[in-house]
């Protein structure tokens, strides 16, 4: 894979945490927490900011043009920081991916692997971040065993 | 209170999870919008080289955030991370589990950190996690 993807960007785009997500995530993580059932304030649960996929397009992608074999991807380490709550249902989210990292390793069984670490940070209304994903996904050279 | 009860090594209550079904994972794949055939495609799982689909490995960090949440609280998390190691299959019944590594102060709050692992009925591991919360007063 092509070290010069470090540092692509993708565009900005918009993620709305809805109540009736946040429950459909919930229960799909199988959690019935009150925090997560509240109503209108609910919490959203720790990985809910993978769902982010319903909020992007193509150019929110900082991947581009680049080609990947995707029977070959890997979720191989995935992150959640927040500094303060886990944004609460109804906050409206701006965020950015970018590449942060791409480096290879040779594979004791999946020949040799490319490693890409994606960032993703969250803010809210005020330009704060309250959350930032990192996620390592892994090019392996075949299918592992 | 909470605080005075957490110790290095204090562990938290075991979760079971199984024996896993492809529901499991459609249900996890709709909620996240993944909606990769090698997770529920028998077919496609096949030309890609397993004996059948596997388990979305997003869905046991989730139930893992579950795990970690319902004992220490949904509002509380300030860090959540996890590795895979081996995959899991459908049938399989995973044990969620972890315990207090650290026990600190920073900027005026009381932090804990866990280590939690999913383990599969085999003794595999499933999955490793880490994480980190905040003790309210």
């Amino acid at each position: 894979m092509d070290k010069s993807l470090e540092g692509r960007r993708g565009q900005p785009f918009r993620m709305v945490v809805e109540e009736g997500k946040v429950r459909e995530f919930a229960r799909a993580v199988k959690s019935s927490n009150a925090a997560y059932l509240q109503g209108p304030q609910a919490t959203s649960p720790t990985t809910f900011l993978a769902s982010a996929a319903f909020w992007q397009r193509q150019e929110h992608s900082p991947w581009g043009d680049a080609r990947l074999n995707w029977e070959r991807i890997l979720h191989g380490e995935q992150e959640f920081v927040f500094p303060g709550p886990p944004p609460a249902a109804g906050t409206e989210l701006v965020a950015e991916s970018r590449i942060d990292r791409v480096f290879e390793k040779e594979g004791k069984r999946g020949g040799t692997m490319t490693f890409v670490e994606l960032v993703t940070e969250y803010r809210d209304g005020s330009g704060a971040i309250v959350a930032e994903s990192r996620s390592t996904v892994i090019e392996t050279g075949k299918a592992p065993q | 209170m909470m605080w005075d009860k957490l110790e290095v090594g204090t562990v938290g209550p075991v979760l079971e999870d199984g024996p896993l079904t492809i529901t499991d994972f459609v249900r996890y794949q709709g909620a996240s919008g993944d909606m990769n055939p090698i997770h529920h495609d028998t077919e496609f799982a096949q030309k890609a080289g397993f004996p059948q689909p596997f388990a979305v490995g997003m869905r046991q960090a989730g139930v893992l955030a579950t795990w970690a949440t319902d004992w220490l609280g949904p509002a509380n998390v300030r860090r959540f991370k996890v590795q895979w190691r081996e995959q899991a299959w459908p049938g399989d019944v995973l044990t969620y589990s972890g315990a207090v590594t650290a026990k600190r102060e920073e900027d005026g709050q009381r932090l804990v950190d866990l280590e939690m692992t999913v383990t599969r009925q085999t003794g595999g591991t499933h999955l490793k996690g880490w994480a980190t919360f905040v003790v309210p007063a």
